[in-house]
């Protein structure tokens, strides 16, 4: 049996253990409602955006003419896959959910025979997949600077992996993100963005109205595509963002209730090997008298 | 007929106006363009330029950089990559709109594409006559 001095000093470990647990709780607590308003804030950009683009795709879609980020390069043997995952540990699931989830998805497309690429965001993805996809890492984008995630932060990912696409690196690009569902639920998602697929929300509202478009429509969706780009990943980072606190928060959560059930396992122990020490002393004092 | 219709401008990070407007007058990549109710069926790309919208309550302008604006008889959206109201611009923000022009201008004419170079020395020219155009 440990001795009291080992068995104080060990809770008082546990103990401050909780604290530091029950703090990241709630800054994540406060963090994920900053992150929530923000992803609510960059819906209805979005939702609209598609809405054109799928208007617009539907009707260009089909012509030879139209832009390679829409039409594909004709083939798919190069697949880029751009990671998404938080900068920071210490919230349960989330970053190996979306690193297994790129790692089914890498081992899929290879035993198609197909070549895959991989862009990381975030350092802790970068981390769980370096040692089995590290020779096929072609960049890593460091986001651990950011304070507050920015249109900019989208765009020049955006542009990364655009300047790739036009130099004929790769043929599709898929991102991996966790969708934010609630605070216990995030879904590990991977969403196609090159080519680009819209898919038709807006249908039946107002799709009726035939639109003039200036300039021409192929202009626009050459001017429109890459910037769709950029709002996708934008979204995904947002999610990610809310996705990456809310799990935070409930890890942080379970890891504060099981040092609380770990104190009191320990406090039972120590006042038992307390009571258990005087118990001895008095029948060591008590077998003295009679002895005498 | 309605006198008014629904304005709306977004940008990726918020929604910065949701009214009623009269008239909206648009800075199209082909040219200005002043959209009033009833407007046929629109959809055109921005140019880098104020956009001024004028509703019952008054009116405001905007600093808008690329997207493009949807016109619908009764309503329209604006969809800019950078929205800020004018009264917020400072000439910090906006030379350093007009710098990124002048670097992707730079970063053009080391090409072959004819056309690239052309649109980053229009955005560029755009850029300078807001300035100019806004008096800061």
């Amino acid at each position: 049996m440990p001795n009291l001095k080992d068995l104080k000093n060990r809770i008082e470990s546990v103990k401050s253990t909780r604290k530091i647990t029950k703090a990241m709780q709630m800054v994540a607590a406060a963090k994920l409602r900053r992150a929530q308003e923000s992803a609510e804030a960059s819906r209805p950009y979005a939702e609209r955006f598609n809405a054109v683009m799928a208007g617009l795709s539907a009707s260009v879609g089909g012509s030879d003419s139209a832009p390679k980020l829409l039409r594909g390069t004709g083939s798919d043997d190069v697949h880029l896959l751009v990671v998404m995952t938080a900068e920071r540990g210490l919230c349960g699931g989330f970053n190996s959910n979306i690193a297994k989830l790129a790692r089914v998805k890498a081992e899929e497309l290879r035993l198609k025979g197909k070549t895959v690429k991989v862009l990381t965001v975030g350092k802790k993805g970068r981390d769980a997949l370096k040692r089995d996809l590290g020779d096929l890492f072609v960049g890593h984008v460091d986001l651990s600077e950011v304070k507050r995630l920015g249109y900019t932060n989208a765009q020049d990912i955006a542009k990364d992996v655009l300047s790739r696409f036009d130099g004929g690196e790769f043929d599709v690009a898929t991102i991996f993100y966790s969708k934010f569902v609630n605070v216990v639920t995030q879904i590990p998602t991977a969403q196609q963005i090159i080519p680009a697929s819209f898919e038709d929300e807006a249908k039946g509202d107002d799709s009726g109205a035939i639109f003039d478009y200036e300039p021409s429509e192929e202009a626009i969706l050459a001017d429109l595509l890459p910037k769709g780009v950029a709002t996708a990943i934008f979204s995904a980072l947002l999610e990610n963002g809310a996705s990456e606190q809310g799990a935070r928060m409930s890890a942080m959560d379970n890891a504060t209730r099981n040092a609380g059930e770990m104190i009191d396992k320990l406090t039972i122990q120590f006042n038992r090997s307390r009571q258990a020490v005087i118990t001895n002393e008095l029948i060591e004092i008590i077998s003295g008298a009679e002895a005498l | 007929m309605a006198n008014t219709m629904q304005f709306d401008l977004v940008s990726p990070e918020r929604s910065l106006a949701s009214l009623s407007a009269t008239a909206v007058q648009i800075p199209g990549a082909d040219g200005d363009m002043t959209a009033m109710p009833d407007h046929a069926p629109t959809i055109t790309t921005l140019r880098p330029g104020l956009l001024k919208v004028e509703a019952p309550e008054g009116s405001s302008e905007y600093l808008v950089t690329g997207g493009f604006a949807q016109i619908n008889g009764d309503s329209l959206s604006v969809l800019a990559e950078k929205a800020i109201p004018v009264a917020e611009v400072t000439r910090a923000q906006l030379d350093e709109l007009i710098e990124d022009a002048r670097a992707s201008h730079e970063a053009a004419k080391g090409g072959d594409d004819q056309t690239i170079v052309d649109d980053a020395a229009k955005l560029l020219a755009d850029m300078e006559a807001l300035g100019t155009h806004m008096s800061l």
